[in-house]
């Protein structure tokens, strides 16, 4: 810091007139008004606030004044240069305000442009719905059992209270491998899965198994012989009938909504007995379209109730066969076709869709049915 | 079963307004499937009369012969009236039905007196069709004169306004395949009494004095436990059946031939037995059952010339074989338009027995269905006097008498507590109820301390086990009184392993542009050509089926190269050609065996019964596979497009590795189905598990695909093995990142991969990751070279990397990639 001046020159500091420091200002705010640009505004900042401009240059010379002027004189040229710094703020807030307003404005786009570029697939409907299904019964402590889609014709029948002569052999038209007796066949349905589950794990048994199966349809609107089913298992210790109808009821209401019950009509299969189709009432009309032509219902057909399985009590000779004392364990079964589930539950119209890999019907499913 | 109402309503007293749909639900409550409840002539309004046809004159004027009929429809109705008519099968004095104008036929057609043909036509005589009872439009339908009296209404006698049931009979319920067996339900659900027509004792006259029927027998009791057979000599082989008779056998589906047939038939929907008429000149010698000779041979009466070897049960006389036991008759004893004297054969024969001849030459009959399903034990004498009776009475003839050979009959005895039903069902049903309800199926209950012994009737052959009179008594209770419980919830795992794998594969690639396919198994060797597989290529399906659909795919895929690529080209075919497939499934390896392991049902199969019965299995591996076409990402306003080519079936390997955790590495595969030059092969350690590339180009040729068309299979069951379920955390280090860029130039022939690994490995742990950023060839580096630029990120896990240290890890990365590869740095 350079000590006092104590040699005043009058001439020397006439420049540090009030005039002349008010007229430094007032250059300065002029000039900063009319900067039209950033870049303009740039130049003029280095004119009137830089380190060469006359405020600048004035400030300087306020060491050299007698120490009588230097307060008044400090205080004026501080006030001048206050005064340019706000004009100058002020001026580039908006100078930039401008410029952004520009630039934003030319850097718009069209945000409805399509923007995926390589769009999602999609999971077969067939494949969530199967997931669909386990998870209900995964979250009421089943585990999945599966099983291979060849399998041996004693697991798929014999096990199975289907003895060789048994009409209802002729019921599921069968793929046999290799010849007819070679004792192989495609698995007319999941059922064996459950044999398997029977003499492979250990007891109690609920395990729910989903699978494709097999059968000699020819591909039409609705059939094909290449389907999905799930089933469901349960053996334990005292297992009713009413713990099937109650299971089946909570599966209903899992799958189509809150309410929805679950009817049982006495019917034949040769690895139940009692045996029962299922009906699930209609989720879309629940029951209200019967006898109400004014109001059909596509998904039931105004029958107020859908085919959808079949079920019962697992048949002694079953457990017997795998193994399993009658007297002290019962168990239940049941299952049903995936496709159909498809079929009214998603308003698939024909099987041959669900078949053929056409991307478009999968694609519309996307990652969950 | 077709189950005419007014049939049904003959046997049980159905309350008079229930309809058929009433009656149909009550069927099905009880477990018989009514799929359709038919009205015969829906839609019929006004009234049918029978006509008496007085005058016929013949109308020859025209293109066709016509007919302009004076016909009497009794005063009620206005008498005479003329009527025109096309047909030519009725003459003057017949019978026939009148559609007075005004009556709305089904179908909607309105009947009015019009002018036609030059004269005023005042009704119509009608034919079957046109009052939709059947298909028969040969002609008019001409009544017998006892049908009715003239002027009489004509609905009841032809059956317009009758509905008919049609009846899914299950196997267990062979009993339902008669008009006996559902009226006895229907009573049941009725609370009505049940006069039941298969044990009444018809009244046949008595044999005529020295008369000598027909003998028969039996050579195997087990088999066929009753043959009887009963003689009518003398009966009129030209008298019509009685219009009723017709009627029923015509809306159960059956056509009316004569009299003899009809009523074998008509018996057999009655009662649900079987019967079968001989021509008693057309036998000689005694008629029984018997086992065939291997290499006999018969004509069936559908004119089929069946080879017969010992496992078919036949009937046989002095002359051999005449009939297929409980299948159907031989041509040569075949009742014709001549014949009067007949054999009425009614036997029992075991179901086993017509199952398996009924499989072995294809044949279901009417009688094999029955029997198959199980017919009543004892009802075979009953319903042949039943049927006698009704030969005698329209046909005349004289009753020779009945002979008859059985073995002793004795019906199943099944015991069980008296509360089973209600321990099963899971709802109380007291006692009393259990009796009555078995009583209420013909069962004789005994009680004793708690026991119930139970004798089944003879025509529940299905009933043998406790669970089968379980099923019995909780069905007439009704279903629909279960109660909703719950079982002691179970302890469940969850999804295993590699259940939850499959679902996050599925879910990875799909989320990453491809769409799943299920694809039918069956292939054919000329998909296996297509795709340039070698004979002894396991990929080359060796699973044969013996019954395929199609002869062009008579075999399960080892792969699922073939399903995908035919799915690919039936989407190219409708236009989807930009194409990222993929599925997941099973394939069949290996070869199915053929030993015959059939172990006991009684018990469980002994560790080495289960493991040769699974050893006829062949492998049947889950393999993830895709195929790619087209573009990846289409031309847009964001630039050009972007074909998919190889590198995106490796990535689609990569993701699934991803997904697994499993470390895959890459190498230049060599594999018949791909481009040499373009095919990976994917590893993990030193076992390939799957390949991905460009398709070859005489694959894509074969399999009608477009150029460039590539393609991926993993064989997801090898990855599971090497996979880690539960996988390890990282150290994150929090220090700052050295990142060292690098190119080195490596002759074409030495893999990328092998850079990178030279890199990393010395590198060492300081190395936190490589990137490969730019491949380079051109006049910056030699011929026959190119130049690979890598990013590297350096990084310690406990300080911040000095310059010296960086500079150490980079050459020693440098010097292992010269050392191994021969790169030098550019």
């Amino acid at each position: 810091m350079s000590g006092p001046n104590t040699s005043f020159d009058p001439k020397q500091v006439s420049v540090l007139s009030a005039d002349a420091i008010d007229g430094m200002a007032r250059e300065a705010c002029e000039a900063i008004s009319a900067a039209a640009t950033l870049a303009a505004f740039k130049e003029v900042r280095i004119a009137h606030a830089g380190d060469r401009s006359p405020l600048a240059l004035a400030n300087r010379e306020i060491g050299a004044l007698p120490p009588a002027a230097k307060a008044e004189v400090g205080k004026r040229v501080g006030e001048a240069r206050n005064v340019v710094k706000l004009a100058l703020d002020d001026r580039q807030v908006t100078l930039e305000v401008e410029r952004d307003e520009r630039v934003l404005a030319e850097e718009c786009v069209d945000v409805t442009l399509p923007v995926v570029r390589e769009a999602v697939g999609g999971r077969h409907p067939l494949t969530t719905l199967i997931e669909r299904v386990c998870d209900v019964f995964v979250a009421m402590g089943y585990d999945i059992a599966e099983g291979p889609e060849v399998e041996a014709e004693w697991v798929n029948f014999d096990a199975l209270n289907v003895p060789p002569d048994h009409p209802a052999r002729t019921m599921q038209d069968t793929f046999y491998v290799t010849s007819a007796d070679s004792g192989v066949v495609l698995r007319t349905q999941t059922s064996p899965i459950q044999i398997r589950a029977m003499l492979e794990r250990p007891l109690p048994i609920y395990v729910v198994a989903p699978g494709r199966v097999f059968r000699t349809d020819e591909l039409d609107a609705t059939h094909t012989p290449v389907f999905h089913q799930v089933e469901g298992l349960a053996v334990d210790e005292n297992i009713t009938m009413a713990d099937l109808k109650g299971t089946l009821d909570h599966f209903a209401q899992a799958m189509f909504g809150e309410g929805i019950v679950t009817r049982l009509r006495p019917s034949y299969f040769p690895f139940t007995e009692p045996s029962a189709e299922l009906d699930v009432q209609c989720f879309v009309c629940r029951g209200t379209s019967v006898g109400n032509p004014d109001q059909p219902c596509r998904t039931c057909g105004s029958e107020g109730w859908i085919e959808w399985g079949g079920c019962g009590m697992v048949n002694p000779r079953v457990l017997r066969a795998v193994g399993i004392d009658p007297m002290r364990y019962r168990g239940f079964a049941f299952g049903m076709g995936i496709e159909r589930t498809l079929m009214f539950r998603n308003g698939v119209t024909d099987m041959r869709d669900m078949v053929e890999g056409d991307i478009r019907f999968t694609r519309a499913f996307g990652l969950e049915s | 079963m077709r189950a005419p109402v007014s049939w049904l309503r003959e046997m049980v007293d159905i309350p008079s307004n229930e309809g058929g749909r009433d009656i149909a639900e009550r069927l099905v409550r009880a477990g018989l499937e009514v799929e359709t409840v038919e009205v015969i002539g829906e839609g019929m309004i006004g009234t049918l009369v029978v006509g008496h046809v007085v005058v016929i004159e013949e109308l020859t004027e025209f293109k066709k012969p016509i007919r302009w009929c004076q016909v009497d429809v009794g005063l009620d109705h206005g008498g005479v009236r003329g009527i025109i008519c096309g047909a030519r099968n009725f003459a003057a004095g017949d019978r026939v039905v009148v559609a007075l104008p005004g009556t709305v036929l089904p179908g909607g057609f309105t009947i009015a007196a019009r002018e036609t043909y030059g004269h005023t036509s005042d009704g119509m005589i009608c034919s079957e069709r046109e009052l939709g009872l059947g298909d028969n439009h040969d002609g008019i339908m001409v009544l017998p004169e006892a049908a009715g009296a003239i002027g009489a209404d004509a609905a009841p006698i032809v059956g317009v306004g009758d509905e008919v049931l049609d009846i899914a009979v299950t196997p267990d319920r062979g009993y339902a395949l008669s008009m006996r067996g559902i009226a006895r339900e229907l009573a049941f659900s009725y609370d009505i009494d049940f006069d039941d027509p298969g044990v009444r004792v018809v009244e046949l006259p008595a044999p005529a004095s020295g008369a000598v029927p027909a003998e028969c027998g039996s050579e195997d009791f087990g088999a066929c436990g009753l043959f009887t057979i009963r003689t009518v000599t003398g009966f009129n082989p030209s008298a019509p059946s009685p219009l009723w008779m017709q009627r029923r056998l015509v809306l159960c589906g059956m056509r009316p031939v004569s009299l003899a047939v009809d009523v074998t038939n008509y018996v057999m929907l009655e009662l649900g037995q079987p019967l079968h008429a001989f021509d008693l000149d057309k036998l000689s010698g005694p008629v029984r059952a018997g086992w065939a000779q291997a290499g006999s041979r018969l004509e069936t009466l559908d004119h089929v010339v069946r080879d017969l070897g010992p496992d078919d049960l036949v009937i046989l006389d002095d002359s051999g074989i005449i009939g297929l036991a409980g299948t159907m008759g031989g041509l040569t004893s075949e009742i014709d338009d001549a014949t009067t004297n007949i054999a009425l054969e009614a036997a029992h024969f075991s179901s086993g027995v017509v199952a398996r001849a009924s499989r072995r030459h294809r044949l279901s009959t009417e009688a094999s269905r029955r029997f198959e399903r199980g017919v009543d034990r004892v009802l075979a004498p009953y319903a042949s006097a039943r049927a006698a009776e009704l030969l005698i009475r329209f046909g005349g003839g004289t009753y020779m008498g009945m002979t008859a050979v059985e073995a002793e009959y004795r019906p199943s005895r099944i015991s069980m507590p008296v509360t089973e039903p209600s321990d099963v069902a899971g709802m109380p049903i007291d006692d009393a109820t259990v009796v009555r309800l078995l009583q209420s199926v013909g069962c004789e209950v005994i009680e004793s301390e708690g026991r119930l012994t139970v004798e089944a009737p003879s025509w529940r052959p299905d009933l043998t086990d406790p669970a089968d009179l379980v099923e019995e008594v909780v069905r007439l209770v009704g279903y629909d009184m279960l109660p909703s419980t719950l079982p002691t919830s179970a302890l469940g795992h969850g999804l295993s392993w590699a259940q939850r794998v499959r679902r996050r594969v599925g879910m990875a690639l799909a989320a990453r542009g491809a769409i799943e396919v299920l694809t039918y198994p069956f292939v054919g060797d000329h998909e296996h050509d297509a795709l340039r597989l070698a004979e002894d290529d396991p990929r080359r399906a060796k699973v044969r089926l013996a019954n395929p659909l199609s002869d062009e795919q008579p075999i399960l895929r080892a792969s699922l190269l073939p399903g995908l690529c035919a799915a690919a080209r039936r989407n190219i075919g409708r236009g989807n050609i930009d194409l990222n497939m993929f599925e997941i499934g099973s394939v069949f390896r290996g070869v199915a065996g053929e030993t015959l392991v059939r172990p006991s049902v009684d018990h469980r199969p002994t560790d080495d019964e289960w493991s040769r019965l699974n050893d006829l299995l062949p492998e049947q591996p889950i393999l993830v596979g895709c195929v790619l076409t087209g573009e990846r990402t289409p031309a847009g306003w964001w630039g050009i497009a972007r074909p998919f080519d190889w590198s995106d079936a490796v990535e689609s390997a990569q993701v699934i590795a991803e997904v697994l955790g499993v470390e895959l590495t890459v190498a230049l595969g060599s594999d018949s189905t791909f481009h040499p030059g373009r095919c990976a092969a994917l590893m993990i350690g030193d076992v390939q598990v799957g390949v991905a590339g460009e398709l070859h180009p005489r694959v894509i040729e074969a399999t009608e695909l477009p150029a460039r068309a590539c393609a991926m299979e993993l064989n997801l069951d090898a990855c599971l093995g090497a996979a880690n379920a539960v996988r390890r955390a990282p150290a994150v280090s929090t220090h700052p990142v050295a990142k060292e860029d690098l190119a080195l130039v490596v002759a074409d022939g030495v893999p990328a991969s092998a850079v990178m690994t030279a890199l990393r490995d010395g590198a060492g742990d300081l190395l936190e990751s490589i990137r490969l950023f730019d491949v380079y060839r051109g006049s910056q580096v030699p011929g026959g070279h190119r130049s690979l630029a890598f990013a590297l990120k350096f990084r310690a896990a406990d300080r911040t990397l000095d310059a010296g240290e960086i500079q150490r890890v980079r050459q020693a990365a440098i010097d292992s990639a010269a050392r191994t590869c021969g790169a030098t740095l550019r």
